[in-house]
């Protein structure tokens, strides 16, 4: 994933970065942009094409992304009492925790922060954490829901980071997520008459995978049919720089970028066209190009020619 | 499956089963894309499985297969100013089986 980005072509620094940091709001924003650029010269902002990805299904997936000593730590830290409730609401992230405790120590990674930086830049707010225990045998899973509530930002989203530290096998359940749903406005539990979706997509992975979603994704926590406790760690980030040109410097124009825009979610329908419009506004506020358009969705659509082929008396 | 007796307090003989389909467009020929299912022969919830498929390819298989369709959504147009903006899914069936209490 980082030998893309690593390999494109640097880029000029976001003019809205550079502006921050030319001025103010002063020295915090300095300090944002040089992590911003230590994560982009080494390699760990997520691409331009997996960006769309976001984009279009609102979940990156990262298979055993941390490494298993962690993992272990992190496990043996739970059962021994540890909670990851540090930090309040609205707090600056990197003063939630004790410097050197497990979550910022996860959060630090270079892999995870460069999963963070291009998603909602550098230095995020921390909104809120769950470590979410389900105990051995607990069939019953959770109704489908968003979290918090109906948030209807078109050029700026929240992230939530899921970390699994142990494998999760099918009977253990996980969570279930709908890929594509996260443009979709809706009040929390209010989706919980649906049970199952084509398409529907449960978080079947090895030990240290991170599922990086966007804050309006449909979700439901399933039951867990082994005899093991089920962990998972969950923390959502708020941005605090405009999300726009975070991702690492590349092509955000390509018919492949176009054809992730563009690809449909099986439980859309009809609808799927209206999807596509959605992610095309989103895509031209985080690349910074309003005239960005896939396949003509939009350009159909803002197609209203001014100028005529009569005088301004009309047709003689 | 559990499938512990549910007492018919009083209204013995007929249970309705229900079932909601939501299609992929307004033809109930059309695909099935989510689906639910409400047994009263349940306690409870059902139990949290890992379905591959729904329970009938469209709306029309259901129909044959017994289910009385009760509800059919109606076509809204969108309001102006929310043409593209999404929520709910369009296009939901709701239908019925009902059954002797003795059959399960």
């Amino acid at each position: 994933m980082y030998a893309e980005a690593a390999a494109a072509k640097p880029q000029p620094i976001p003019a809205h970065l550079r502006r921050i940091a030319d001025g103010a709001p002063g020295a915090e924003a300095a300090e944002a942009l040089r992590a911003w650029r230590a994560l982009r010269d080494a390699g760990h902002l997520l691409s331009a094409n997996q960006l769309a990805e976001f984009v279009a299904r609102g979940v990156l997936s990262f298979p055993a992304l941390i490494d298993q000593a962690f993992n272990r730590e992190f496990i043996d830290w739970v059962a021994g009492g540890g909670s990851t409730g540090e930090g309040y609401v609205g707090e600056d992230l990197r003063t939630a925790w004790p410097a050197g405790s497990l979550v910022p120590r996860l959060l630090a990674m270079p892999q995870v922060a460069g999963i963070i930086a291009s998603l909602v830049g550098p230095s995020p707010r921390f909104d809120h954490v769950a470590l979410h225990r389900v105990p051995a045998g607990r069939l019953l899973g959770q109704n489908w829901h968003a979290d918090a509530t109906i948030d209807p930002r078109e050029d700026a989203f929240d992230l939530q980071l899921m970390y699994f530290p142990h494998d999760l096998p099918a009977e253990m359940g996980g969570t279930m997520l709908l890929p594509g749903s996260h443009l979709r406005m809706v009040h929390e539990i209010s989706i919980a008459r649906y049970q199952h979706f084509v398409g529907q997509m449960p978080t079947i992975c090895p030990a240290g995978t991170i599922h990086v979603l966007h804050h309006g994704i449909w979700h439901r926590a399933r039951g867990n049919a082994t005899d093991r406790e089920r962990l998972m760690f969950k923390i959502r980030l708020n941005p605090r720089w405009k999300q726009e040109r975070l991702y690492a410097p590349g092509e955000h124009r390509s018919p492949e970028i176009n054809g992730i825009l563009t690809r449909t979610e099986p439980w859309m329908g009809v609808e799927g066209r209206l999807e596509v419009i959605n992610r095309i506004r989103l895509w031209r506020h985080l690349t910074g190009d309003p005239q960005f358009d896939a396949r003509m969705w939009m350009g159909r659509l803002e197609s209203r020619p001014q100028a005529r082929i009569h005088p301004a008396s009309g047709p003689e | 499956m559990t499938t512990t007796p549910i007492p018919t307090d009083g209204h013995p003989g007929r249970r309705q089963r229900l079932l909601q389909l939501w299609l992929g467009h307004s033809d109930l020929h059309s695909g099935v894309v989510a689906w639910s299912s409400y047994d009263p022969a349940l306690a409870g919830r059902p139990p949290d499985d890992l379905p591959t498929a729904p329970p009938y390819p469209t709306a029309m298989a259901a129909l044959r297969d017994g289910w009385r369709l009760i509800q059919f959504s109606p076509a809204i147009p969108p309001a102006p100013g929310s043409e593209f903006r999404t929520s709910f899914l369009p296009n939901e069936v709701l239908l019925e089986k009902t059954e002797a209490d003795h059959v399960r």
